[in-house]
């Protein structure tokens, strides 16, 4: 059927003879990976990625597709190429094998008891 | 992970095989995380089939996003007021938007844009069927952008339960968006149904051409459909193609009565034993042929896209780096 759309109409899509090639390699560039750091004082955080011909536009790009309905203090992108990451396997690491209570705060919470108990052996002087 | 590459090294091992000759070990490693409730992100092993059905499934998504802005974009021009043209357009912008968000995360699995775009264009990927179908007037595009939309919501949030990383974080910022779109087009629906009698001719007129493929719209029926009990498992599919229509019945047709509108369907009512909603056949055998290729706009949705491409190929190449190398997305 005939386009309902007046602009496809003026256009005569009949007439555009467009070639059917298809898209090469990188024709819709490279990637770029966009963190956004939401209010001052907070951490940027990854929120997705996006094709762009270089960093400046990846930027424009990374406002439109990211910040247009909630604001935002600040916006990056980096090249996905530039970016080193660990792997599924290398995930076990991080997950401490052995007691790590000596490093955090849990570890340490019978100061006090020992403390009360100290205290409550010797009386008190007069 | 540099290169023209269609799948990443790491991946060409897996590339092919069916599931019965995996890793065994691998796969049940995979499987147990998907049990837990652990998502998979694109870095981590996966067997061959899951990547290819969610490749297939999040392209196909991608292309039904950028393919459906088409029908409503007809109407920026002619919007009945400045304020709605605003919205159209922001509708638009976003439908545009979440077709990026989607051929990225498809992108994690090893198919490239540009291959994607290809198979669009030559007609070897599908998109969503509705998007054949013409927005005659203004009432079309308001039963778009409430009763589509609204389909489309019940698809996105069931497959936001889902299992791969990149696709669930894509819908879970897309449903954000798409409230606006569901309130925006409840809005100018209620607008015109509550209007005068030529605008709300307009509006039954719009739901007459519209329903059939509104009850397409979540696919064949169960007992049409191939068996899927892999893909469950996998919560690749998270839902019947019956499961989400009555869901969607369930929640608009309701609405749809509240406004004194007729629904063409003369068999069109909720079993009260049952309690499932029973309709007349929505004809199924047009859903195929549409979907083949012989619907109203097919021809004209994809030149529409072949010119996009064709067009803006100079300002592309202008822009492009000559050191430019392709790198999957990260996440």
């Amino acid at each position: 059927m005939a386009s309902l759309d007046p602009r496809i109409q003026r256009a005569e899509p009949e007439l555009w003879q467009i070639p059917d090639t298809a898209l090469a390699p990188l024709d819709h560039w490279t990637t770029y990976e966009v963190f956004l750091q939401k209010t001052r004082g907070s951490h940027a955080q990854h929120v997705g990625s996006l094709h762009a011909p270089d960093p400046e536009m990846a930027l424009v790009l990374a406002k439109e597709q990211y910040t247009r309905r909630s604001p935002c203090v600040s916006l990056w992108v980096v090249p996905t190429a530039c970016i080193l990451k660990t792997t599924t396997e290398e995930e076990g690491m991080f997950h401490p094998a052995v007691d790590k209570t000596y490093r955090e705060p849990q570890g340490y919470l019978n100061t006090r008891e020992r403390l009360e108990k100290y205290r409550h052996r010797i009386p008190p002087s007069s | 992970m540099y290169g023209n590459l269609v799948v990443r090294p790491e991946d060409i091992e897996n590339w092919g095989k069916k599931v019965e000759q995996e890793d065994p070990e691998k796969l049940a490693e995979f499987e147990a995380r998907i049990q837990r409730g652990e998502k998979i992100e694109p870095w981590d092993w996966m067997p061959f089939e899951y990547r290819r059905q969610l490749i297939r499934m999040i392209e196909q998504h991608a292309h039904s996003e950028i393919i459906g802005a088409l029908p409503e974009g007809t109407w920026i021009t002619r919007a009945p007021n400045f304020r709605r043209k605003l919205a159209l357009m922001a509708k638009v912008q976003d439908e545009v938007g979440h077709a990026q968000l989607l051929y990225s995360a498809a992108e994690t699995l090893g198919k490239t844009r540009e291959q994607m775009i290809n198979d669009l264009l030559s007609g070897k990927s599908k998109y969503s069927n509705i998007f054949n179908y013409p927005a005659k007037t203004w009432a079309d595009t308001a039963i778009i952008a409430w009763l589509v939309d609204a389909g489309a919501i019940i698809n996105q949030t069931t497959n936001s339960r889902g299992s791969y990383g990149p696709y669930v974080r894509a819908l879970e910022r897309i449903c954000w968006e798409e409230s606006f779109h569901l309130k925006y087009g409840y809005d100018s629906v209620v607008y015109l149904a509550t209007g005068t009698p030529q605008q709300r001719a307009m509006l039954q007129d719009a739901l007459n051409r519209w329903w059939r493929p509104i009850m397409h719209f979540f696919g064949p029926p169960d007992t049409q459909s191939v068996h899927t009990e892999k893909l469950v498992r996998w919560k690749v599919k998270l839902a019947t193609n019956d499961e989400m229509r009555q869901q969607f019945l369930d929640m608009y047709v309701p609405k749809i009565w509240e406004l004194g509108l007729t629904i063409p369907d003369p068999n069109l009512r909720k079993n009260p034993e049952t309690g499932k909603w029973e309709y007349s056949d929505p004809d199924w055998d047009e859903f195929w042929r549409v979907i083949n290729g012989d619907g109203p706009c097919n021809k004209e949705r994809l030149a529409v896209r072949r010119f996009a491409e064709e067009k803006g190929r100079w300002v592309r190449e202008a822009l492009r780096s000559p050191q430019a190398q392709y790198v999957t997305p990260l996440a």
